[in-house]
């Protein structure tokens, strides 16, 4: 720790602070551009500029110098900063004016305004009128991808979307090429980004440069209401804030959560909102005759009540899909138990996931966040980068720190790190000792292995002994110890965690998802599960939002509400129990999933005991109470332990791929334009790689 | 400078790769660099790629990024940066970069942009009708003494006339751009001054002769006190009525003065000069010679005659600077008279006139600075003596 006087107030901030941290602790505003916690210092806006007692007689940029470069006094005294003395007025205002000679005046236009670092530091820095009369620079605007729209002009060359590209999406896809006053932001050749995280430097864009493509004029950010929620695109549940206008979400941004997706988002959580609008189901409908006919909810319900009574309990199912919150789990799970079905999966990828081995055994134990202090990792069937976009750039922002080998089991990918790459499947799991010597040392003897288990080891028919095998490899190579669980299970539905809590799995007898899609049930309660080909014959009740695959099989549609559209409760990869607020409503004849399926029991005859969201919640959480408070409780794992004793010999081959399109790996996403137009220039740019 | 960006792919090649010898030379430059620092060779690379095709095409800069392991972006910023890389073809047989910067403007630069002009085209950066040639102004490129000059690949043609550029143009288009002499293309040999020495002339062998020379400037200037009373020339001053400029405040030198009075005897304004010609760097002269000066007065005398035996006004005493140089070494040579031979009082008028000009009030206080520093330094003034 050092000892630093800021504008008078000694405080204390630990060695590797930079000044303007210490400023910040201390209670004072330091104006910035270029600095950005999470990104190297670059130090190039000079908008941090303060002034160092004793030190040279000019303003020092307070990002790019540490605490300790600050010597103390003569008599031991802590060194002095001032933050707002007339030397370090006149030097921001100085700044603000050479910033502001080449940036435009259109704010007016500019999709920045009202939310613009500039224009707010403008405002509390800067001076009232400019003193310069020539004409201003003028940038060619670049095309960066469909994404991220750029108007160059107004780029004040700080370069964090460079550093962001760089060290966090870690592909160098942005540049800064010419210099001086000719400097340009650009990629090479104006080519697309290919990162799945290229939206974020639309946020770290401190001016108007770079904006939402898809956004560009909709809304302006005072007439939006926000709404804190949480991300259902993958398992990670990434913390985000849903912006709305009226009925409709204009935009997704993220919200800080340093446990999680720090302050990144995946471009598929933040550019899926198009798909919101689009291909929804507004209306109840009945399929006659082969087709779909618009009903109304009460004829809806009628049709459902005479198959279902006309069907024998053990005929009836029900599968969940990747995007149910728990709410509508688990009223659809006692709907099915006071029917008397047992027939209940959550898991219509066919994951060979048990909840009955214990928690511990399907979460991603060691949190993302403990991610920054494995010192070695072994990826088996899962490529992260798709999978958990936000997660992958926490194991690289742990790789760039060095000390980490990373090996991989598995399909052979570009992770954005460098790592062994061991063998394609069970094979190699079974002689990962002499696959890469190497490694399995290095593995074996870190102090905090991880390894990642990704759906690819686990669907199929082998899954569960791949599984257990794991366990036992994890026990072996210590992953599994006092106060470090190593041991993760990386999903990539956000429902699938909760489900497994709750129990949604097959109960006493019951069958699972794939023998419900195969003809095992006459009745199947399809909640939203487009993932899964349900072969002809079964009568199939659709609960679900978008017309996607579920709803072309279904015989009855029932329309439900989206994630931003609900209030639901979410159970992350790591067991982290989640809610988010509704930002929206349902359009049309459409309702919260929990209400449809409360409104059906009763027509069934079953009524479930619950009539508000309130009720339900003090249900579930009364039956399930690890769920209860928000938040993140570790799973005992002595299970892991007992898992890796049934652990036989190991057989089968490669592991599949799980994600095959990234932005296309749900109903919203594939109502999206966006993300139809990102997935086609991905599909392009994998066809030239292989050529 | 513009807005750097490569060639259109109309005049891109579809490929690049280094010659042999070049690729054997890469990997070698390569290897210099430490283990995971190879990128460092991205400059040298791209600057043997230009050589190699004259311009640095986007084939190159993909083939040098795919050797360094390095993302496109990162070899595009640099070859981007550096304007001394070429993104746009330039011409086969020459491409001349002609120096701007203010000494070689000052010769005549603007004259060669002409020429350039003329005979290449009207744009710099563009090839004449042939595609051999094309031209460039370029930033200092170091031969300032030889101004105005250009650049053709990498030797450097000084001292030119737009009538010879023309001809060393003509000679590059002509493909005989191997037989231009490069340097100097006047008969000036290297950077020597124009129209000969002006210092050092007789160097080493026949002392007597300076002897004599130094006899024969009889005419000396007045005992260097009386220069100091004559009133400065009032047609160098600034016309402001700034702090600094005001000439009743003390500036620092005399500060010091006043301090170093009482520990040293009261310095005559002789003692002063003779110092300042005696200190390191002090003159052309002098300066090279300190401890001969410092110590002998006889070769101190001989240095200073020097300059004497030039006519006032040739290029050595053009500018204040030199002025108060010259003065300085004629104080020496004063000094001397007063010792040595005391008729030789009498003042040239020539000199007397540089004298008033240069060494009066405006300049004082710098002298008496740096005589109290070379006193401390020289070994003991010629004036104890």
């Amino acid at each position: 720790m050092a000892k630093i006087k800021v504008d008078g107030t000694e405080i204390e901030v630990p060695d590797h602070y930079t000044l303007l941290q210490a400023a910040e602790e201390a209670g004072a505003e330091i104006p910035r551009f270029c600095f950005h916690e999470r990104l190297s210092v670059a130090g190039n806006c000079r908008m941090c500029l303060i002034e160092v007692k004793g030190g040279p007689p000019k303003p020092a940029a307070s990002c790019a110098m540490g605490v300790r470069d600050l010597r103390p006094g003569p008599n031991g005294e802590a060194p002095e900063i001032f933050t707002n003395t007339p030397m370090v007025k006149k030097a921001r205002e100085g700044v603000m004016e050479f910033l502001l000679i080449n940036h435009p005046l259109d704010c007016p236009i500019c999709d920045q305004g009202g939310e613009c670092d500039l224009q707010d530091q403008a405002m509390a820095f800067g001076v009232d009128s400019s003193r310069y009369r020539e004409n201003k620079r003028a940038v060619e605007d670049k095309y960066i991808g469909p994404l991220v729209k750029t108007i160059m002009t107004r780029c004040i060359h700080c370069t964090r979307c460079v550093r962001f590209t760089t060290e966090v999406a870690g592909i160098s896809e942005l540049g800064l090429v010419g210099r001086g006053e000719d400097a340009e932001i650009t990629t090479y050749l104006e080519n697309a980004m290919t990162s799945e995280l290229q939206g974020n430097v639309i946020d770290l864009c401190p001016v108007g440069a770079l904006t939402s493509r898809p956004y560009a004029f909709q809304a302006r950010p005072w007439e939006l209401s926000k709404t804190e929620t949480v991300d259902v695109m993958d398992a990670v549940g990434s913390s985000i804030r849903v912006d709305t206008r009226g009925r409709e979400v204009m935009r997704i941004l993220p919200r800080t959560n340093e446990d999680i997706n720090e302050e990144w988002i995946s471009d598929k959580t933040r550019f899926v909102w198009d798909g919101l609008r689009t291909q929804r189901l507004d209306r109840p409908y009945i399929r006659e005759n082969g087709r779909l006919r618009p009903a109304s909810w009460g004829e809806a319900f009628d049709v459902v009540k005479a198959r279902v009574s006309a069907t024998a309990p053990d005929r009836l199912g029900a599968i969940a899909g990747d995007l149910a919150a728990l709410e509508e789990m688990w009223a659809l799970k006692r709907l099915m138990a006071s029917l008397g079905s047992a027939n209940l999966d959550c898991r219509q990828d066919g994951a060979k996931i048990d909840p009955a081995n214990g928690r511990a055994s399907y979460l991603f134990n060691t949190t993302i966040a403990g991610i920054e202090h494995a010192d070695a990792l072994l990826i088996v069937g899962s490529n992260p980068r798709f999978e958990a976009s936000v997660l992958n750039a926490r194991i690289r922002k742990r790789w760039r720190q060095g000390g980490f080998p990373i090996g991989v089991v598995g399909q052979r990918a570009d992770l954005r790190y460098e790592y062994a790459y061991l063998g394609a499947g069970s094979d190699t799991l079974s002689n990962i000792e002499s696959a890469n010597s190497g490694f399995y040392e290095a593995l074996k003897n870190a102090s905090r292995p991880m390894i990642i288990v990704g759906g690819g080891a686990l669907v199929g028919e082998k899954g569960g002994e791949a599984l257990a095998a794991l366990a036992a490899l994890a026990r072996e190579i210590g992953a599994v110890t006092e106060g470090w669980n190593g041991f993760n299970v990386l999903h990539t539905a956000a429902s699938r965690v909760g489900g497994l809590d709750i129990g949604f799995v097959p109960g006493e007898g019951g069958k699972t998802a794939a023998e419900m899609a195969s003809g095992g049930v006459d009745v199947l309660f399809n909640l939203g599960a487009d993932e899964i080909e349900i072969a002809p014959g079964a009568f199939v009740v659709y609960v679900g939002t978008h017309g996607d695959k579920g709803a072309h099989r279904a015989d009855v549609i029932l329309p439900a509400a989206t994630y931003t559209e609900k209030s639901g409760t979410w159970v992350n990869t790591e067991g982290r129990v989640q809610t988010g607020g509704r930002a929206a409503f349902p359009p049309g004849e459409a309702r919260e999933d929990w209400a449809v399926l409360r409104a059906l029991s009763a027509v069934l005859g079953k009524t479930l005991p619950f009539d508000s969201l309130g009720a339900l919640r003090r249900d579930l959480f009364s039956s399930n109470p690890a769920l209860g408070g928000d938040g993140l409780t570790p799973a005992d794992p002595s299970v892991i332990t007992t898992l890796a004793d049934r652990a036989g010999t190991l057989s089968g081959g490669a592991f599949p791929a799980v994600v095959h399109d990234f932005y296309l790996t749900n109903p919203i996403a594939r109502a999206s334009k966006v993300m139809a137009e990102c997935s086609k220039l991905a599909q392009e740019l994998h066809l030239e790689a292989a050529e | 400078m513009s807005v750097r960006r490569l060639a259109e792919a109309a005049v891109q090649p579809p490929s690049f790769a280094f010659s042999d010898e070049n690729a054997a030379w890469a990997e070698a430059t390569i290897l210099k660099y430490p283990e995971g620092r190879q990128q460092s060779a991205v400059i040298p690379l791209l600057m043997r790629a230009q050589e190699q095709d004259g311009w640095v095409t986007k084939a190159a800069i993909e083939a040098i990024a795919g050797m360094l392991r390095m993302p496109l972006i990162r070899v595009l910023e640099v070859a981007t940066f550096y304007t001394q890389f070429q993104l746009k073809p330039v011409g086969t047989r020459a491409h001349i970069q002609v120096c701007g910067t203010t000494p070689c403007m000052l010769r005549g630069s603007d004259d060669l942009k002409t020429v350039c002009k003329s005979k290449i085209h009207p744009e710099p950066f563009h090839l004449n009708e042939g595609g051999t040639l094309s031209w460039e102004e370029v930033e200092c490129l170091g031969a300032c003494v030889n101004a105005p000059m250009v650049m053709i690949f990498q030797d450097t043609y000084e001292d030119l006339t737009p009538k010879r550029l023309g001809e060393i143009i003509d000679a590059f288009e002509a493909g005989k751009g191997a037989e231009v002499k490069p340097g100097p293309q006047t008969d000036r040999h290297l950077s020597v001054p124009i129209g000969g020495l002006t210092t050092l002339t007789e160097v080493d062998e026949d002392g007597s002769a300076e002897e004599t020379s130094r006899g024969t400037t009889t005419p000396r200037s007045a005992p260097a006190g009386a220069e100091a009373s004559v009133p400065p020339a009032q047609a160098g001053r600034p016309d402001t009525h700034a702090a600094e400029t005001d000439p009743t405040i003390a500036g620092p030198g005399k500060a010091k003065r006043e301090d170093s009075a009482p520990a040293a005897a009261e310095p005559t304004t002789s003692d002063k000069l003779v110092a300042e010609a005696s200190r390191p760097g002090s003159g052309s002269e002098g300066g090279t010679v300190e401890g001969q000066t410092g110590a002998e007065e006889k070769d101190a005398a001989a240095f200073g005659t020097t300059p004497s035996d030039k006519a006032p006004g040739d290029a050595r005493t053009e500018g204040k600077l030199r002025d108060q140089e010259a003065a300085a070494g004629d104080a020496v040579i004063a000094e001397r008279k007063l010792v040595d031979n005391p008729e030789g009082t009498a003042t040239e008028p020539s000199r007397r006139k540089t004298n008033d000009t240069a060494g009066g009030e405006p300049f004082e206080p710098v002298v008496e600075a740096k005589r109290k520093d070379t006193s401390d330094t020289s070994g003991g003034s010629p004036a104890k003596d």
